[in-house]
């Protein structure tokens, strides 16, 4: 038995994601190895030939979500896991991915950019290329866990999300998350639920590969199934051939489009504490969360109250719930590991009346509770 | 009475996909209708075939083959299919690929998944360019050719890429030509068969580009230098060297069986799992 149901353990961030994919029934990985994201393929090598499974070590990062595609097409739930420059190497696949609407799971433990950066050391900035990393208007769903247990439970939930979705799911743990021992307590095996993949019951002749839905969601065939179709990166109908009609072109981009944004209810997770009766409220995520808590703790001391506010599913981002809960507030400090990136959506929901304040760490260090409390003292 | 259609309909996507995008005269469609050939010799089943290409005029093929079929980014249609493979180790996986889709952005891919033996079968169209994106020179532009980007003449010394596959470990490597059509057909049918990595390079005219471009005349002069310019290892060996001299060698260059990936990635699983129950 790989992951411990019903024990409490010790582990890293980076392990609870490996045995996150095992308990979601991963059926194939690919990686190539980048520093902080390591461990999850390390471990996962000891794993997959354990469980029968495919592993792979690719000889890039092109080639590794490459494999993952066309593994989930032959039927096989897969995931991969890197950092900042890998994930730059991986916009490629993303971008297919998301149109030809195959499953998969990215993992992208965050460290410092641009380029090689601070290879060993932590950040927020790949908010956005997880946004818009790959050309053209596409569906993105990222999820930034705060914890060791959430890695293992996000773990789970991004797999879920990918097959109920039919497209990519992006885990975004920034490096202090992956690297983190924390004590985590596994649930019982039959409490966790698994999303089983969505398959068709048509006649072989009826099927068609993208066949409308009212979810705008279709079941998906694996080859090899007798189910026989097409799959193209280039702009196709609802049976997956090419095509440059517009009624087809438009009918493919809308239901991309709305396969997510009519599903908020569902993808939307957010975590508030005091928001409501605040005038201050901080928003954060990821690690940073975790240190705007510890600041509410050191503020209450001082007799002072601010909220913490958390989304927890990144994109698609909570627009309504961030509106309808911040948009009446004095301030919102965004603290992030970044120069400003989620920022922007915050401002973009909330109207000129409240401030909202930016506070960056850029140096591959942790945003203290002190430096949050600092930035609170100022502006109240 | 209509006429019956000759069997290689059964593979096509008849009805729907054609008329096809490639030009008169190209050499792609004879390649198509060899892997067909080829196939229903081996009396595959349809279900199990999986046909995974990359980007260019080759890389169209998939869409009017009536396989389980995969057209993917520029460069990475072996990347897809070792996922398809490991995915799904029932499959039986085929990559068709242009020359610069398969060596200049997939350069990396080939080599690794010919290192890995990895189970595919890998069938290079080359004609000498890029034909998709109007004639651009490729890593098998012969020294001087002029193309879109070498209008002074190439300088770059190509691949030969039967040599390259062989020092990167395929199972199978082979060359051929859409001009010898039966010796072509046989070539596939014995790469289909092999475990491991298996390339066959088909040489063909892009009369639309390369063709045009130095002045080789049309479709029917291009095929008569396929036929004049290349010979047989067999023909090779009884000739005067001097004649072998600039001559293209056709036929099985490689044909080794060492262990596939997935025959060594299953007895690996295999000792692990045995291993791991030892130890409980
Ligand atoms: C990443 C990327 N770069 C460039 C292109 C443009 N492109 C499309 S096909 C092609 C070359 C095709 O040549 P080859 O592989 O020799 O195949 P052929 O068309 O000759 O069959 C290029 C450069 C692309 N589609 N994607
Ligand atoms: S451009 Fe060349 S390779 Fe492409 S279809 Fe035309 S003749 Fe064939």
């Amino acid at each position: 038995m790989i992951v411990p149901w019903g024990e409490t353990k010790l582990i890293q961030g980076n392990e609870a994601v490996a045995l996150g994919a095992v308990a979601a029934n991963i059926e194939f990985f690919a990686g190539y190895p980048i520093t902080p994201s390591t461990e999850i393929a390390e471990l996962l090598a000891r794993y997959m030939p354990l469980l029968g499974k495919p592993w792979i070590q690719m000889e890039d990062e092109i080639a590794s979500i490459s494999a993952l595609i066309g593994a989930r097409l032959a039927g096989a739930k897969s995931m991969t896991a890197t950092s900042g420059p890998g994930f730059s190497l991986m916009q490629e696949g993303l971008g297919y991915a998301c149109m030809a609407e195959v499953p998969l799971v990215l993992v992208n433990v965050m460290r410092s950019g641009p380029s090689t950066g601070l290879p060993t050391q932590t950040a927020q900035g790949d908010i956005m290329q997880a946004r818009w990393g790959t050309h053209g208007d596409h569906p993105v769903i990222a999820l930034a866990p705060c914890s060791v247990e959430e890695c293992f439970k996000l773990t789970i939930r991004a797999f879920n999300l990918s097959e109920e979705f039919r497209t990519p799911v992006i885990l975004l743990p920034d490096e202090i998350i992956g690297h983190m021992r924390e004590r985590v307590t596994f649930p019982a095996e039959d409490s966790v639920q698994i999303v089983p993949k969505p398959v068709p019951d048509v006649p072989v002749e009826w099927y068609e590969h993208y066949h409308p839905t009212p979810t705008n969601i279709s079941p998906m065939a694996s080859f090899g199934s007798g189910y026989r179709f097409h799959v193209t990166g280039l702009t196709h109908d609802t049976h997956g051939f090419p095509t440059r009609r517009k009624p087809e072109v438009d009918a493919k981009m809308e239901r991309l489009k709305h396969k997510i944004t009519r599903h908020l209810d569902k993808l939307e997770d957010v975590r508030m504490h005091d928001v409501e009766d605040s005038r201050v409220v901080v928003f954060a995520y990821g690690s940073v969360y975790r240190s705007a808590l510890a600041a509410q703790e050191l503020l209450k001391k001082k007799r002072k109250k601010i909220g913490v506010f958390r989304p927890v599913t990144i994109w698609p981002f909570p627009d309504r719930t961030v509106k309808e809960c911040l948009d009446d507030k004095d301030v919102v400090l965004v603290p992030e590991l970044n120069q400003g990136q989620l920022i922007h959506e915050v401002e973009r929901m909330t109207s000129d009346e409240v401030r909202v304040i930016p506070l960056h760490r850029v140096d591959g260090y942790e945003i203290t509770p002190e430096e949050i409390v600092a930035s609170v003292m100022e502006v109240m | 009475m209509p006429k019956p259609l000759p069997y290689e309909y059964k593979y096509l996507r008849s009805s729907k996909r054609f008329p096809h995008v490639w030009c008169p005269g190209c050499g792609i469609g004879i390649v198509m209708g060899s892997i067909i050939r080829a196939i229903d010799a081996l009396r595959w089943k349809k279900d199990d075939i999986v046909m995974v290409s990359g980007i260019g005029c080759t890389s169209r093929m998939p869409v009017y083959v009536d396989f389980n079929t995969l057209h993917t980014t520029h460069g990475r249609a072996l990347a897809f299919g070792t996922g398809v493979k490991m995915g799904n180790p029932d499959l039986k996986v085929m990559a068709v690929m242009g020359d610069g889709d398969s060596l200049a952005i997939g350069g990396n891919h080939i080599i690794h998944a010919a290192r890995r033996n990895m189970d595919i079968t890998a069938i290079i169209v080359n004609n000498n360019n890029y034909g998709m994106t109007g004639g651009q020179f490729s890593p098998t532009t012969p020294i001087d050719a002029k193309t879109a980007t070498t209008p002074y003449g190439m300088i770059e010394p190509s691949f030969d890429i039967c040599e390259l596959m062989k020092g990167a470990g395929a199972n199978f490597v082979a060359r051929g030509t859409v001009y010898h059509i039966i010796e072509l057909d046989s070539l596939l049918k014995q790469a289909f068969d092999r475990k491991g990595f298996s390339v066959v390079e088909v040489l063909a005219p892009c009369p639309t580009n390369f063709g045009r471009a130095n002045r080789l005349g049309g479709p029917v002069e291009m095929m008569k230098l396929l036929k004049d310019n290349t010979i047989t290892q067999g023909q090779a060996a009884k000739m005067d060297p001097d004649k072998v001299e600039g001559k293209t060698l056709r036929g099985i260059f490689v044909d080794r069986n060492i262990g596939s990936y997935m025959e060594r990635y299953n007895a690996l699983c295999a000792s692990v799992e045995e291993a791991a129950g030892g130890m409980q």
